[in-house]
């Protein structure tokens, strides 16, 4: 399953993120990956799901793209619940 | 390691700034003074918030300006700005403490990143940190001894 952290320039908070987002998958046993990258580039890359602050993710929606935001990016409590809630369906 | 990039001139301790625009700039003005940017990178920063909106707050208390490698970086670096009252983004997003992140290629600040996710993911040092009123203070939140 392939994941993509998303924020306007695609280096300082989309990698913070992704760091987080990698350890709970780990953690939740989800076979996946997540990767950084900027908006932009963002837009045309094709990933399962797309992670990111609201303001970021109001921007990529369209096209059928599963999004899913965070509003803490280094709360790994936050990331987990949003994980579990958007791709294991767990309420 | 942030504990020493973050020497005592790139620390500041503010009491208030009324918008998030002389935030930044201030918050980034020892890079600048050091040189490890130039005036366009500040410019760049506020740019990248008004295009992007403000997702460099990464927490609540917590924003991390920054911008792109060509937008004028000279030389890695990281400036830190705590103010007492906090700077309003939004209508929900409020920063006090300010990272400006200068990365001056895509690769060589993801060790400092990680550092401050670490630092940033312990709750209970964010809170303290958003009250730290010296060098010393900070010093000691992130493991650092004083020279």
């Amino acid at each position: 399953m392939k994941f993509l952290a998303v924020c306007g320039n695609g280096l300082g908070t989309s990698f913070m993120l992704s760091l987080n987002v990698n350890k709970v998958l780990k953690e939740l046993n989800i076979d996946g990956d997540c990767k950084n990258m900027d908006l932009a580039s963002a837009k045309t890359e094709v990933a399962d799901y797309y992670i990111g602050s609201p303001e970021i993710m109001d921007q990529l929606q369209g096209g059928g793209k599963k999004t899913i935001s965070i509003v803490n990016m280094v709360s790994v409590a936050e990331i987990k619940q949003a994980i579990e809630k958007h791709v294991l369906g767990v309420e | 390691m942030l504990s020493t990039r973050l020497t005592s001139e790139l620390v500041q301790f503010v009491p208030e700034i009324d918008s998030w625009e002389k935030a930044i700039k201030v918050a980034a003005e020892p890079l600048l003074k050091k040189g490890a940017i130039e005036d366009k990178y500040i410019e760049a920063m506020i740019h990248n918030v008004n295009e992007f909106g403000p997702y460099i707050v990464l927490m609540p208390k917590v924003a991390m300006p920054h911008a792109r490698p060509e937008d004028g970086v000279k030389q890695l670096g990281i400036s830190l700005m705590v103010t007492e009252k906090s700077v309003l983004f939004n209508e929900e997003k409020t920063a006090n403490i300010f990272f400006v992140l200068a990365a001056n290629d895509a690769n060589n600040h993801l060790v400092l990143l990680q550092e401050i996710t670490e630092f940033l993911s312990d709750q209970e040092k964010v809170d303290a940190l958003s009250v730290a009123k010296n060098y010393e203070d900070v010093l000691k939140l992130l493991g650092g001894d004083l020279l």
